[in-house]
């Protein structure tokens, strides 16, 4: 783990906006030269804080108009592996993400469709034929909002 | 709409945002003046919205991630709003979504370790306006995080 100061912390908050700006432009809002920047921005992304990028998508407008949301329990706990189950959910191409949880529900994953029909289609051939898959509950996503997290300046 | 170019791109842009234009280009196979002009009309489109860097908030020492599963009291006019702008609030919570279904709020919450959430939760979360209901799913692993459309 690293320490990280308020310019930092304000320079993470650029990124995480608009990754495509340049250490000039980092350094010009936090009061850094463009070099000064460039060695903070190289710090954090060598120790990890900045993990890679991503391409965010107008999901609707390209057509995927439902998200939903499932717990999945496994139903034969021991007798059936882990790691069967996470490789072939993570096949999927329209399950976005995996995580391995604690409490109600063992896995929880976010899953794309076109529309509803299509997400039946999406939860009857791939979700239940899963190896493993037992109880499934659905929540479809109505809004997101993804915030900054504590480094906004004094946190 | 898209045609076929339009989605070659979409998909190798999405696989990996930090490639630079000559290989992005290499990769859907386009011309490199092609891409740019692809790409500016994708984003004029609106259809791209941008390039975010991603946190890794482990690596920044926030070890524990909870995912907590807020149902709210109807009968409460401005439930959603109000829980919603107080959650705002509170800088550990890096996700707040609504959804249709037996959960109606869901907030993504971050600690350092289990008593600065243990804390959190009495201070900041318990302390939200109309909560009925709270489950709580702690993170154990991100099996699959890349988000990526199946264009």
């Amino acid at each position: 783990m690293i320490e990280i100061d308020d310019t930092d912390r304000a320079s993470l908050r650029l990124l995480a906006q608009d990754a495509g700006q340049g250490a000039g432009a980092v350094g010009r809002a936090c009061g850094l030269s463009q070099p000064a920047a460039w060695r903070r921005i190289k710090r954090l992304r060598d120790a990890g804080v900045i993990k890679g990028q991503r391409l965010v998508l107008d999901a609707e407008r390209l057509g995927f108009g439902v998200t939903v949301f499932l717990g999945v329990k496994l139903a034969t706990k021991g007798r059936v592996s882990l790691e069967d189950f996470e490789r072939a959910v993570g096949a999927i191409p329209e399950v976005q993400t995996v995580e391995h949880v604690l409490g109600l529900y063992d896995y929880r994953l976010r899953v794309v469709a076109r529309d509803l029909s299509d997400f039946e289609r999406v939860l009857r051939r791939r979700i239940m034929t899963l190896p493993g898959a037992g109880e499934v509950e659905a929540n479809v996503l109505l809004s997101e909002e993804r915030r900054p997290g504590p480094i906004s300046s004094g946190d | 709409m898209l045609d076929d170019i339009d989605r070659r791109i979409l998909r190798q842009w999405q696989a990996d945002p930090t490639l630079g234009p000559a290989d992005l280009a290499e990769r859907a196979r386009v011309s490199v003046g092609q891409l740019a002009r692809r790409q500016a009309r994708l984003r004029a489109a609106g259809l791209v919205k941008g390039v975010q860097a991603v946190i890794d908030w482990a690596a920044l020492g926030y070890a524990v991630e909870v995912s907590l599963r807020v149902t709210l009291d109807k009968t409460q006019g401005d439930a959603f709003d109000a829980f919603i702008a107080a959650a705002r609030a509170v800088p550990e919570v890096i996700e707040i979504q609504t959804f249709l279904g037996r959960v109606d709020v869901r907030l993504s919450v971050i600690a350092r370790d289990m008593a600065h959430y243990q804390h959190l939760y009495r201070s900041r979360i318990l302390t939200l306006p109309h909560i009925a209901d709270i489950e709580a799913l702690m993170h154990v692993a991100r099996i699959k995080d890349d988000e990526a459309l199946p264009l």
